[in-house]
């Protein structure tokens, strides 16, 4: 045996971590990322002439579990078409029995990342409005993220914001919502996959700080759309106050606190926040679209769910719902006594 | 290139399936038991020995001695059934036998009557001798617990890749791909001075086609990848401690 170089190691390292892609219409370009199971490359399809980017294990799985894990999620996220979604092309085994899926390699920031250039709260707000939408729609497909959280949530250079990361999702129910051509969505397509992925009760998956108390608990089975509810409250929180959420006794801390505590957030949206993360699940929104809805009506000017309001902040809502046209009428009237002053001089 | 050592290695003797030598060293059946170790022994003299030299400040005469003797103990007394894959690396277990083996080093007229019946290993100590030597910087290394983890994983990645590249050479002879294997050689693993020769260049050499430079390259390293897996999951005792030591065979960062 010849000795091997620290350079060589080093050499032998790199090639063996990086994919195998013969066989494949892929050619990589170079990392991206890594994630919980693998490590995502960006890739350019030769096929189609367009970049992808391929979530691949790194390592070839002798008792497959990650590898079913893998090609879950990317049937999930096939089972999810929507433009709030990442859309997956492809998925298979490379030759080095490593599995893998291709999906739409996403050219942006992490919302982590963008809220510190965006100011202004409504902005912030109809970006949130956005996730709300993507997450709605998988709930409709019976489906839970798990891990929202906003270094999983991407915004495009267009405007469009995705969400990444579907590793740990839970299928809550089977889908039967018919496609347009009335035939139902089939699941799963083959006896093998269909084996359940079933996560113990017990373990935690997810994200502290973005993760409901029954989640972080472990109570895999008691996990419903509310405990997405609870994430997408604290990813409000930190669009709020551009801080992390606390979890544990901090968390409770701030949830006990006056309604400003989220930095110098609107009451409202604050209210909507903390209601959204409600140690008890069934204070929080029933679903999606509510939490959504209360966020429209905050941008609309409209009294909110989530706040009950006394007659001053009814008063204030008002006058900002309608300044402009309290201004007109202000500067009319103004306009109109200072003529009536100068007549009568 | 000479083999270093009969146990293990290219002979080719270990199926390429997921055997553990860790669980096989628990073995009832004897013929087991001496496989798993004699393919453990394998994967880890060349570690031992330059951890004895350096850690243990001993000569070469001395390491070498020590490192036969402490494998005979292993063997002899057992101490792998000590062994809990659930508390720690085999790699951590194996250094601190050694470390209590050579402390008690004292006991030499001990070592010398157990030496005569003992099995003794084939062991190329004069290669690794070379290779502690080529390696000069390590020795400069204080011999801080910290510091002489991270040289006996250093050392053990040398090792299995070694091994690695033995049976890769092997299974490319077998299979009439000595040119995938010599490919593999030249653009991989050997040093030119930090000028790394173009795919071009090695097709001309090679009278073959670029494409077919990158189609060989593509084989050698997957079957290398694959063969040191393998020789890794001997090593292991369950999935999990596998994933843990092919992340830090492969020089993955862990997400």
């Amino acid at each position: 045996m010849n000795w091997l170089s620290d350079e060589a190691i080093a050499r032998l390292q790199t090639a063996s971590a990086l994919p195998d892609l013969a066989g494949t219409r892929y050619r990589l370009i170079e990392r991206v990322g890594g994630g919980g199971m693998g490590t995502v490359y960006l890739a350019e399809d030769s096929v189609l002439g367009r970049r992808v980017a391929l979530k691949i294990l790194d390592l070839p799985e002798l008792r497959a579990d990650l590898s079913a894990r893998l090609l879950r999620e990317a049937q999930i996220l096939g089972r999810l078409e929507h433009p709030g979604i990442v859309p997956v092309h492809d998925a298979g085994t490379l030759a080095d029995g490593r599995a893998f899926y291709a999906m739409k390699f996403v050219e942006g920031e992490r919302l982590d990342m963008l809220a510190r250039r965006i100011d202004a709260i409504p902005d912030r707000l109809r970006i949130f409005q956005r996730i709300c939408e993507a997450v709605a729609f998988a709930h409709a497909r019976g489906i839970l993220h798990r891990d929202l959280k906003p270094e999983n949530i991407m915004a495009g250079p267009f405007g469009e914001v995705l969400v990444m990361d579907w590793g740990v999702a839970k299928i809550l129910r089977e889908d039967r919502t018919p496609r347009e051509d009335h035939t139902e969505v089939p699941v799963e397509s083959s006896p093998a996959e269909t084996k359940p992925l079933k996560t113990a009760h017990g373990t935690v998956l997810g994200t502290a700080g973005y993760m409901a108390p029954e989640q972080a608990r472990g109570e895999i089975d008691r996990l419903d759309e509310r405990a997405d509810i609870y994430s997408l409250g604290a990813i409000l929180q930190f669009l709020l106050s551009s801080k992390r959420p606390t979890a544990g006794e901090e968390r409770l801390k701030i949830e006990s606190a006056p309604l400003s505590s989220a930095g110098s957030a609107p009451k409202a949206v604050a209210a909507i926040s903390q209601k959204a993360m409600a140690e008890d699940r069934a204070n929080r929104y029933a679903s999606v679209s509510d939490l959504a809805s209360d966020i429209a009506r905050y941008l609309d000017g409209s009294p909110v769910s989530a706040y009950p309001e006394n007659v001053f902040h009814k008063v204030a809502r008002w006058a900002t719902r309608y300044r402009v046209a309290i201004g007109l009428v202000l500067a009319y009237l103004i306009v109109r006594a200072f003529l009536l002053f100068w007549l009568r001089r | 290139m000479t083999q270093d050592t009969n146990i293990g290695g290219a002979s080719g003797r270990f199926p390429a399936t997921h055997w553990s030598a860790v669980l096989a060293a628990r073995s009832d059946d004897p013929a087991e038991r001496a496989r798993a170790l004699e393919a453990i022994a394998a994967a880890y003299w060349k570690p031992i020995y330059k951890y004895v030299r350096i850690r243990w400040s001993k000569s070469n005469e001395d390491a070498k001695d020590l490192t036969q003797d402490f494998f005979a103990t292993l063997f002899e007394k057992e101490y792998l059934d000590a062994f809990d894959p659930a508390k720690g690396r085999l790699r951590t277990f194996l250094r601190i036998c050694a470390d209590r083996f050579v402390a008690n080093e004292a006991k030499a007229a001990t070592r010398l009557k157990r030496g005569g019946g003992a099995a003794h290993l084939s062991l190329d100590f004069d290669a690794a001798e070379t290779e502690l030597q080529r390696a000069s910087p390590h020795l400069q290394l204080a011999a801080s617990p910290e510091s002489m983890d991270d040289f006996l994983e250093k050392e053990f990645i040398r090792s299995l890749f070694g091994i690695a590249v033995d049976k890769l050479r092997s299974e490319c002879e077998s299979r009439g791909k000595q040119a995938h294997f010599r490919l593999f050689e030249m653009y991989d693993l050997e040093s030119d001075g930090g000028r790394k020769t173009s795919y071009t260049e090695l097709a001309k050499q090679f009278q073959i086609s670029p494409t077919d430079v990158t189609n060989y390259l593509a084989f050698a390293r997957r079957e290398f990848r694959r063969i040191a897996l393998d020789c890794l999951r001997e090593m292991t005792a369950s999935e999990d401690e596998f994933r843990r030591e092919a992340r830090a065979l492969l020089g993955v960062v862990p997400a």
